[in-house]
This record gives C-alpha cells, sequence and structure tokens, in this order.
C-alpha cells in the first residue's frame, strides 16, 4: 500500500462496507497509532493483481545493465546461475521430468511476485537498495529472458498484475491431505505384507558430512 | 533444503572424489568403548572428589559439560551456496524427554540472523484493520500471555530422502525440528486493540531481516492459535530464532513462522510471497504444484539406536524416539524390529500435548543379528504415519516437502547402524 491509490481503495472499502465492524473501543489502550509515512516505509508487500505495486516503470533494454551490475555475480549474465546460486531463467517444459527446472520463467505463476521478492530480499546482502524504476527494469529483464515479454515491453505498476506467467495454473489448490490410505488408526501388527529387501543404503552414496570431533 | 537436485548431485560427485571416507560418527573409532581411567575407578577414590572444584559464577551462564562438545547442530555445507541462506540440523540422537535445548535448536535463514536491539524493535500491524498500529516489546508484554510447548518442524526436514537413503544420520534426515515453551500474546488478542474489517481473511506476516520473509496466513488459523512470542523455554528467544520476537503457527511448516517480526497485514487475498510459490510448493510428477500444504503430517523418528548411536553390546537396550503430529496429539507409536512385518506397541511418556514432540521408549533385545528397525506413529485424528512408498505412489519423488514417511534404521551384526531404504 505505498501508493495513496491502495489507500484510497481500502478507505473507499471500509465506507461501503457498512458491515465493517468499525469499533472506537480499544480493549487494554496499549500501542500507539501508525502514520502513514511509517506504514509507507514499510508496507512494501505486492499482490497478483498488482496492489501494493509503488509508481514506476522500466523494460528490459534497460534492465539489462542493472542487472548486470547487481545481480549477475551470483545469478548469471543470462540468469543460468553461477555454482550453487540459483538459476532464474529457463527450465521451460522441465516441471514433468525426471529433473525439473524451477525458475521464475518456468515456475513462478504471478510477475507480482518477482517484483515484490527482489525489491525487498536482493541482491543477496544489500535489501532493499534497489529503486522502484530499477527494479521494475529487472523484473522485465528476467521476464524477456523468460520468453515471456518483448525487450521493449515497459512493465510499470499499471501492467504488473496483468502479465500472463506460463506456470500460472500449476499449483493445486485445496490441501488435499491425508491423501494416503485412512486406516482409521488401525494398521497391520502381525505378518504384514511389507517389502524388507534392502535396496539402498546411505552409505554407499557416501554424501553425509564427516565430523572432526567423533 | 531446497535445492535443485542437479546441483545436489554435481556437488555429490565432487564430495565424492574428495572425501570418500566412511559416514557422520561411524569411523572405526567412535565405535570403540572409550577406555576408563582406573584411578577414578573403585576402590580409588578420583581426584575430584579429593579437590575443590570451581566456585560459583566461573560461567555466569552456564554451559555443557566439556565431555558433551558433541552434542552440536550441523550443517551439510554442500547443500546451500552460503551459511546466511542455509540450515542446519539438531542433534536429535542426543536429546532426552521432549524439550530441545535453546542452543541446540536447528536454524534456517534466508538472509543470515538479524541482530536487533530491543530498544528498536517495532511491530507494525496495517491493512484491513480500523485503526493502524505499531506496538514496542514492552507493548506486547502487557498483553494477556500464553505458556506453550510446540514442535516446530521444516517443511523440507527428510526432503532428502524422497528418491533414496542419501543422509547417513538421524541428525541430517530428522533434525530440522526442534521442541520449545513459547511464552507470548495471542497475535489475535492485538486485533482488541487495531480492530478488523469484517473482509479481512488473510494475514501476512513480514519479517525484518535481510530476506524480508512473508507468508500468508488464513485468519482462521490466527483466531485458533497463533502466537507472538519473546520466549523459549523460559529465556528470551535466541537471535537465530527470532530475538526479539517471532511468529508461532503451532502444527505448520516452520517457514512461516517467521523470524525477527515486524509486520502483520491484514488482506481479502493471500499475497502468494516467494516462500508459498517458487518455495514450499509441493511438486508432483504430472508437472503440478500443490500450493497452501501447511500442516505437518504425523512423523516418528528412533533417535536411538540410529546412525550416530550404534549398539555397543548384546543384550537388553531402550530404544528411544519422537513423535509429533500438526493436526493434535500422538496417541500411539508402534515398533518394529523386522522392517514394518511385525510391529509393538512403545510407551508414551508423559506429557503427551497437542501439536508437541511425544518422546516414546521400548526395550529390545540385541543378539548380534541384523535388524530393521522403523517406528510408525498414529495421531488422535487416527492418522497412521505412511511408507515411503506410499507417498511416492501419491505425490512421486519430486515434491522436497512433506515427507513425513517411515524411516529404516538396519543394524549390522557389528552393531553398526545405518539408514537404508526397503523395496
Ligand atoms: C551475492 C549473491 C547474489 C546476488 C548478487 C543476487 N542474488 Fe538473488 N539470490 C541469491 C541467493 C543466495 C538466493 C536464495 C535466497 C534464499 O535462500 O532464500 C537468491 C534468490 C533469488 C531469487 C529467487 C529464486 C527462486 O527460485 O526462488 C531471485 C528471483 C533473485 N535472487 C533475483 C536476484 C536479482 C534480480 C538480483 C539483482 C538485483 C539478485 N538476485 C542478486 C544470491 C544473490
Amino acid at each position: 500500500m505505498l501508493d495513496l491509490g491502495k489507500y484510497i481503495i481500502f478507505s473507499l472499502l471500509s465506507i461501503f462496507l457498512s458491515i465493517s465492524s468499525f469499533s472506537e473501543t480499544r480493549k487494554f489502550n496499549i500501542g500507539k497509532i501508525a502514520t502513514k509515512q511509517e506504514v509507507a516505509g514499510w508496507d512494501i508487500d505486492i499482490r497478483p493483481d498488482g496492489l501494493g505495486a509503488p509508481k514506476g516503470s522500466g523494460d528490459a533494454l534497460s534492465g539489462e545493465e542493472v542487472y548486470a551490475e547487481r545481480c549477475a555475480s551470483c545469478h548469471g549474465d543470462f540468469g543460468e546461475g553461477i555454482d550453487r546460486w540459483p538459476e532464474l531463467v529457463g527450465g521451460s517444459g522441465t516441471l514433468s521430468s525426471h529433473d525439473p527446472v524451477k525458475t521464475t520463467g518456468s515456475y513462478w505463476p504471478y510477475a507480482s511476485t518477482i517484483y515484490d521478492y527482489v525489491y525487498r530480499s536482493m541482491p543477496f546482502g544489500e535489501a532493499q537498495s534497489l529503486t522502484y524504476d530499477e527494479t521494475y527494469k529487472i523484473v522485465a529483464y528476467l521476464l524477456n529472458m523468460n520468453d515471456i515479454i518483448d525487450e521493449d515491453f515497459i512493465l510499470s505498476n499499471k501492467n504488473i498484475g496483468k502479465i500472463k506467467m506460463p506456470n500460472r495454473n500449476g499449483f493445486l489448490l485445496p490441501d488435499p491431505r491425508p491423501d494416503v490410505k485412512n486406516l482409521n488408526g488401525n494398521p497391520c501388527m502381525k505378518n504384514c505384507n511389507t517389502p524388507t529387501k534392502i535396496i539402498g543404503k546411505a552409505r554407499d552414496i557416501d554424501v553425509t558430512p564427516e565430523d572432526e570431533k567423533s | 533444503m531446497a535445492k535443485e537436485k542437479k546441483d545436489i548431485i554435481s556437488r555429490r560427485s565432487v564430495i565424492k572424489a574428495g572425501v570418500g571416507l566412511g559416514a557422520l560418527g561411524l569411523s572405526s573409532k567412535s565405535l570403540l568403548a572409550k577406555e576408563a581411567n582406573n584411578k577414578n575407578l573403585p576402590p580409588n577414590v578420583p581426584e575430584w572428589t579429593e579437590t575443590l572444584g570451581d566456585g560459583v559464577d566461573v560461567n555466569p551462564y552456564g554451559m555443557p559439560s566439556e565431555f558433551e562438545s558433541n552434542v552440536i547442530r550441523r550443517n551439510v555445507e554442500w547443500l546451500t551456496a552460503s551459511t546466511e541462506s542455509s540450515v542446519n540440523f539438531t542433534p536429535l540422537q542426543d536429546l532426552e524427554g521432549i524439550v530441545t535445548p535453546n542452543g541446540l535448536c536447528f536454524e534456517r535463514h534466508h538472509g543470515g540472523t538479524a541482530i536487533i536491539n530491543p530498544i528498536d524493535y517495532r511491530l507494525m500491524i496495517n491493512g484491513l484493520v480500523d485503526r493502524e498500529m505499531i506496538f514496542t516489546l514492552d507493548d506486547l508484554k502487557r498483553f494477556p500471555q500464553v505458556n506453550k510447548f510446540y514442535f516446530l518442524e521444516c517443511a523440507a526436514n527428510g526432503g532428502m530422502e524422497w528418491k533414496g537413503s542419501q543422509l547417513n544420520g538421524c541428525q541430517y534426515t530428522f533434525g530440522m525440528v526442534h521442541n520449545v515453551q513459547y511464552t507470548g500474546v495471542k497475535l489475535f488478542d492485538l486485533i482488541q486493540e487495531t480492530g478488523l474489517k469484517n473482509n479481512a481473511k488473510w494475514v501476512l506476516a513480514e519479517g525484518s531481516d535481510s530476506s524480508g520473509m512473508t507468508r500468508s496466513i488464513p485468519i482462521e488459523k490466527i483466531k485458533d492459535d497463533c502466537i507472538i512470542a519473546w520466549a523459549m523455554n523460559g529465556e528470551a528467544l535466541r537471535p537465530e530464532q527470532g530475538y526479539p520476537i517471532r511468529l508461532v503457527v503451532p502444527g505448520w511448516e516452520g517457514n512461516m513462522w517467521v523470524k525477527w517480526l515486524r509486520r502483520i497485514e491484514f488482506g481479502d487475498k493471500p499475497y502468494m510471497t516467494r516462500e508459498e510459490t517458487s518455495k514450499y510448493t509441493d511438486l508432483l510428477s504430472d508437472g503440478k504444484a500443490r500450493m497452501f500444504t501447511w500442516v505437518m503430517d504425523a512423523k516418528s523418528v528412533i533417535t536411538s539406536p540410529c546412525p550416530e548411536k550404534p549398539v555397543l553390546q548384546k543384550g537388553i537396550h531402550q530404544i528411544r524416539g519422537l513423535a509429533w503430529s500438526g493436526r493434535g496429539k500422538i496417541k500411539r507409536v508402534d515398533v518394529s524390529l523386522d522392517g514394518g512385518k511385525n510391529w509393538k506397541t512403545a510407551q508414551l511418556h508423559s506429557p503427551v500435548l497437542e501439536k508437541s514432540l511425544t518422546r516414546f521408549t521400548i526395550p529390545f533385545e540385541w543378539n548380534g543379528e541384523e535388524m530393521l528397525l522403523q517406528s510408525r506413529a498414529i495421531d488422535e485424528t487416527n492418522y497412521v504415519q505412511p511408507t515411503i512408498k506410499e507417498l511416492q505412489n501419491i505425490r512421486g519423488v519430486n515434491s522436497i516437502y512433506h515427507n513425513n514417511s517411515i524411516a529404516t534404521w538396519l543394524i549390522s551384526k557389528n552393531g553398526k547402524v545405518d539408514n537404508v531404504r526397503l523395496g
């Protein structure tokens, strides 16, 4: 709710919702009222519909430079990921394979999440140091690298809620668990039919850290 | 834990080439019983009896015995690119009862540990409330308080074991869980100050660390049992556990228990943060992924014997273990010595609390033969902890998260214990 628009929407909402449970009474009288500036400084989240997106814009062409400077040292020039740092680009068509590659392009359902996350958390170790425009530029660059928008598409607070992500419909709700057979608290206790042949040992895979202290 | 498998494999080959020795704690050295010093044994009188010991205040804040120096959190270095975005594991194999000592509670950070002077701490509540407000730590402590034991388990606990047994240790395969008593206020009590709009359906919890951790939580859960906590096991939260304030979301995946909590926003829709889209979604074999899989299903582990705790003598031993469920209390735990063919019900030790670790024990006799140890938890909803095969049949092997299957420890004829997969 950084910009006034979001604030006004909420104010209107609360006026129209006459059922709203506005109460003047505070039970304990603890705490202080937050000012608008205080809230604006911390309320940095953005929802899929674009609610909360701060005013600003940028395209992939200008994003390439900012990305190269602030992101590429870990995530690679093309988002391919250096060493064990996360890859951000590619992986399309791999989600049902043996080796799924989950990136902003192949997996993330909303463009808003990229903006929200990059602004709040990246570059790693320099959180919340990008400007709004820089963030739009970088997100546009990532979307373009993932073939989601053209390089001259101007991404902004007006359209970030309308970008169609490839894996938008890749998520299932609600949680179907418990999803295993319902044994109603009475599992087999005697002579159960279960395989007891050893088909793998962690020792043979040999990736367990050595313990110098033991 | 949520690393792409590709990374893990490539790193694995490096490790293989470079190290190539036996697994954790299982070097032949550690299997030898350490020799006692005869001078300290009867009929002799040991030195610690004949001399004075340290006075009070030698350790103003007491530490464990020097002989317990191997009881520590450990990480798996090759799992992550940096220790600031990483995880370590609770040494469950060395713990008794149900309380996890504060210094042994596993750590999971996405941007390192934030160091916050409590004077500078503020909690902001905004969004669909009547009054957007700010509370200091002292403010929060003026609300009616609650004291509750809860387990916290990372959704990726056991995430490395989906395809097969990978890590040879109780600590590495089950150690992303801990259990402490929290002191705090019910989050919903703060609403009595801020008021709440009727269309508020979701909460965004936000951390003030360098990752700005955020998760969406449905308002029903907030009304039910979420706590804003400042103490664990009787003392202030440890910095790595969110000092001065963390959110407690009982029975639900650890990632939602936002540490260094700075803001609670009420909204009418979920926020779809990175941690509930890119991460903490469970990929099925058809390429679709489950979302908002919050509850931690019932699970149990034998903490001794286990790969770190070999069986050193023939005869009677006590199997010790822990069981827990995000849906309520543990009702029963069964133990098998033959890989799941036959089961016996273990003894549960009080207290048996809801959404808390529960201790179980059962005696067994080892005569030098191979044994396949398993434990199986049943919770008060009558849910039975499944086998890995059952989970794989439904979810495939790429879920990473929510592996609550039964594990198998093989006791070999030499008393060593191994993490094995049956099939
Ligand atoms: C110093 C290395 C480093 C730099 C520089 C860096 N990142 Fe990251 N990035 C990381 C790490 C580490 C993570 C994973 C953090 C975690 O554990 O939550 C990450 C995660 C991400 C993710 C989420 C990946 C996923 O699949 O969930 C995105 C998107 C991202 N970074 C974008 C950026 C952008 C854009 C920049 C430049 C503004 C940037 N990063 C700069 C290290 C870096």
